[in-house]
């Protein structure tokens, strides 16, 4: 990491038993969960579009993205808006609550591969005291993703 | 000042003013006399020389310059219009044109050089000798040449005085019979200026260059030349008749040279913002006059509006349902008025979107007369139903497919001219570019008074170009052979002109008119013409759909391809290597599952005996869309899915319900 001692904040996420980061400044908002449309013939973890005041927003499910098991959505289930240039899509995360600060230099590069994450898709291990914190690349997961 | 926040802007407004140029070209042609005409022209002309030269795009500046001084010339009836003069106006326009577009491409003027167009249009100037002298003119030499210096000036002589430097004043006589004053006097200023500081002048500088002057003018200028010097340069500056100079001297006192210098300066370059100024307030109000209350919009703001209203919609349908019973009388009056309004709202936004179809029309006049040119037919090109308005993103697609169209018409379809007299023919070919209303779409007609389409020819053609089998030839009826047109790859014009028949055929105009979601259809008759009718929907953005559920799922059906509703029952389905078919009004119909095809799950049409089936045309295809339940006809906004989900099959796009809910839109004809 170049930018050794900026502090950027961080949207931080649970999925099964590991926590991700976003960085702040790619997520819009986000929503409880909501009723999903499905669209057919869309990429197996794309759950379908929803209505974000007016627009028609795809909705990717992490969970698929990254290949872990199904679980039943709960309470706590979310919706993270995120943008990345003209593309906005949401993203489907067992609970979201807390935004953090980490440091450049608490930012460690990401190791070969991280469970079922490719590599690409992660841009750091964040330290957060005794937590770590798998920082993702909105940009490459979403370009990714896209048909 | 940063010049990039009003490039758009400037691009803008020139290729409007470039398309009245257009319009009031072609108007000159044919009424040459018309001096209304001629000073729009000029006006545009001028217009877009300020607006360049304040953007410094000094192309453009330099032959608007030169097209107004022989717009001025005509003007005062020193040259008269004539075909020739109008032509090279018309390469004006092209080079603008041209320039417009690549510095909205690139932001730069590109590399085009005016030059001869420039040549010719001094040409146009210089070979007509000036007829009269104005009145005006004849009372020259009579005004005495003293400058009155205010205090201002006095200072700047004092201090340039101090530094050693000269102070002139200069009277320019002009030869009577110059044409171009302005541009006279444009050259001595910008001669004067290699040399020094002009610091002031009599008259006034924008009376200078609005010819609000006789035949001379007085300037006074600090400079470290001598005067023989800049004399000797303005004399040979032609049409100049006299150059006198004279010291200018004024008590000097004493301060400090430096400071002196830079007030000159500070000076100068004060007294040209004014000049820009001015000329900027005096575009304003010519703009004011003419354009009356116009707004520039974004699309992009419009769709956003869409958005909100959309929304407004929704709540508004939400807040319908919403209390039930226990509504006081206050409330429901309140929802009704919201309703009202809302609807109002919607009617007063898509209205702001839809454009006349003017726009894409006003350039066809310019585009038949240098086909009819070049190809030697004298064509008549008949416009009707300007007026007729249509979504503003149909209106930026549809010019293409017209273009092609007429080309068309005016290439193949006209014949020659002596082919014409010889079948009893006006020598005039006539093409019709027709627009109206049509209920809920828009048609337009482009037709010709030509020879017809020659099926034979097409059955040939397609024949050997492998499109279809000699023996499948000779089945084809009228109609089906001219369908043949529209396939990819046929182009039917014998000579290959630069025009049409460039291997871009029919079937690009096809593809581009479906994708608007309309069709073409041609009618011919032998010897009197063809006709295209081209049918598109009033607006993209919403439609009328029929909504289905197909198990839990909502989908909509866009309305203008269902043919009709009917149940079939299950036990008449017969399958025909492996595809289900149903006898429908003693055809044969095939059968679409919807719900396999869009992997729904739990649907009830799969094992029940009536079947809902919608039917749904394609062309000539139809074929039975098996549903759940009907909800009924409503009108939908079309949203796409974006390019996330760009390309998904069988889904056209989305839209939004009542109950804010997304639906999805089948595409029926990737599913027949």
């Amino acid at each position: 990491m170049d930018a050794v001692n900026v502090t950027r904040q961080f949207v931080i996420f649970r999925l099964a038993n590991e926590e991700y980061g976003i960085d702040i400044l790619r997520v819009k908002e986000i929503k409880e969960m909501m009723n999903i449309t499905r669209v057919p013939k869309a990429a197996h973890f794309v759950r379908g579009v929803i209505n974000l005041r007016g627009e028609v927003i795809p909705i990717v499910d992490l969970r698929k993205k990254f290949g872990l098991p199904k679980v039943e959505e709960t309470e706590s289930t979310r919706i993270i808006i995120v943008s990345v240039d003209d593309l906005t899509v949401g993203l489907v995360v067992d609970s979201s609550s807390e935004v953090t600060e980490i440091n450049g230099a608490a930012i460690e590069e990401a190791p070969a591969a991280i469970g079922n994450v490719e590599q690409g898709n992660i841009f750091g291990i964040g330290k957060v005291g005794e937590r770590l914190i798998i920082l993702l690349d909105v940009v490459k997961i979403i370009t990714n993703s896209a048909i | 000042m940063d010049m990039n926040q009003y490039l758009e802007i400037f691009i803008e407004e020139s290729q409007e003013h470039l398309q009245n140029l257009n319009q009031s070209l072609l108007g000159l042609e044919t009424n040459p006399k018309d001096l209304k005409i001629l000073n729009e022209i000029f006006r545009v002309a001028h217009t877009l020389k300020g607006m360049a030269g304040t953007m410094g795009f000094s192309g453009v500046t330099g032959l608007t310059h030169q097209m107004e001084n022989v717009l001025d010339a005509i003007r005062n009836g020193k040259i008269d219009v004539n075909t020739e003069i109008v032509d090279v106006l018309f390469e004006c326009l092209d080079y603008l044109d041209n320039s417009i577009n690549s510095i909205a491409s690139t932001g730069k003027e590109g590399s085009q050089k005016a030059d001869a167009i420039i040549a010719s249009l001094n040409n146009i100037q210089n070979n007509k000798p000036v007829a009269a002298t104005t009145a005006k003119e004849q009372k020259a030499e009579a005004k005495e040449d003293h400058i009155k210096f205010n205090q201002y000036d006095e200072n700047v002589i004092r201090k340039a005085l101090q530094q050693g430097m000269n102070v002139f004043k200069i009277r320019v006589i002009l030869a009577k019979d110059c044409m171009l004053k302005s541009a006279r006097s444009f050259i001595v200023f910008q001669t004067v200026e290699r040399y020094g500081e002009i610091f002031k002048s009599i008259p006034k500088v924008e009376d200078i260059e609005d010819e609000k002057f006789d035949n001379e003018f007085t300037i006074a200028i600090v400079t470290k030349e001598p005067d023989s010097l800049i004399k000797k340069e303005l004399e040979s500056i032609s049409e100049v008749v006299e150059i006198r100079i004279d010291q200018i001297e004024v008590e000097v006192e004493a301060a400090a040279p430096e400071e002196a210098m830079q007030e000159i300066r500070g000076g100068s370059a004060a007294s040209v913002a004014a000049v820009e100024e001015k000329e900027g307030n005096e575009e304003t109000q010519n703009k004011k006059g003419k354009a009356g209350k116009t707004v520039r919009v974004d699309i992009d703001r419009l769709d956003n509006l869409m958005n909100l209203v959309s929304e407004l919609i929704i709540i508004k349908t939400r807040m319908e349902g919403a209390g039930g019973e226990s509504r006081s009388q206050d409330m429901t009056e309140a929802v009704e008025y919201l309703e009202r309004i809302t609807t109002n709202l919607h009617d007063a936004v898509m209205k702001v979107r839809m454009v006349p179809i003017e726009r894409v029309f006003n350039r066809f006049p310019r585009m038949v007369r240098d086909l009819s040119k070049d190809l030697g037919k004298d064509i008549l090109l008949n416009m009707s139903g300007e007026e007729t308005e249509l979504d503003r993103t149909v209106i930026d697609e549809i010019g293409d497919p017209l273009i092609h169209l007429i080309r068309n018409a005016i290439d193949h379809g006209i014949e020659e001219k002596d082919v014409r007299i010889a079948n009893n023919k006006s020598s005039t070919g006539t093409v019709y570019l027709r627009a109206y209303q049509d209920g809920n779409s828009v048609v337009i007609e482009v037709e010709d008074d030509g020879h017809g389409i020659n099926t034979e020819k097409i059955l040939k053609k397609a024949v050997e170009r492998g499109l279809i089998s000699p023996s499948a030839a000779n089945e084809l009826d009228e109609k089906k052979a001219i369908e043949l047109l529209f396939k990819p790859g046929f182009s039917t014009a014998e000579k290959v002109s630069d025009l049409s028949g460039r291997g871009v055929g029919l079937d690009v105009v096809k593809t581009k008119i479906e994708s608007l979601n309309g069709i073409v259809e041609v009618e011919s008759i032998r010897g009197k013409g063809s006709k295209f009718i081209i049918r598109l929907p009033l607006t993209l953005a919403i439609i009328q759909a029929l909504l289905v559920t197909i198990g839990e799922e909502k989908y909509a059906i866009p309305l203008n391809v269902i043919r009709d509703i009917t149940t079939i029952n299950g036990a008449t389905i017969r399958n025909i290597h492996g595809q289900e078919v149903v006898l429908n009004r003693s055809n044969v119909l095939p059968i679409v599952r919807l719900d396999k095809m869009l992997d729904v799950e739990n649907s009830q049409s799969a094992d029940s005996e009536e079947l809902t089936a919608v039917v749904v045309k394609k062309g000539e295809k139809h074929a039975a869309f098996i549903v759940d339940t009907l909800i009924g006809q409503q009108e939908i906004v079309i949203k796409t899915l974006g390019k996330f989900l760009s390309g998904i099959k069988y889904i056209a796009g989305a839209t939004i319900l009542g109950d804010g809910q997304v639906a999805l839109i089948v595409d029926t004809n990737s599913l027949i």
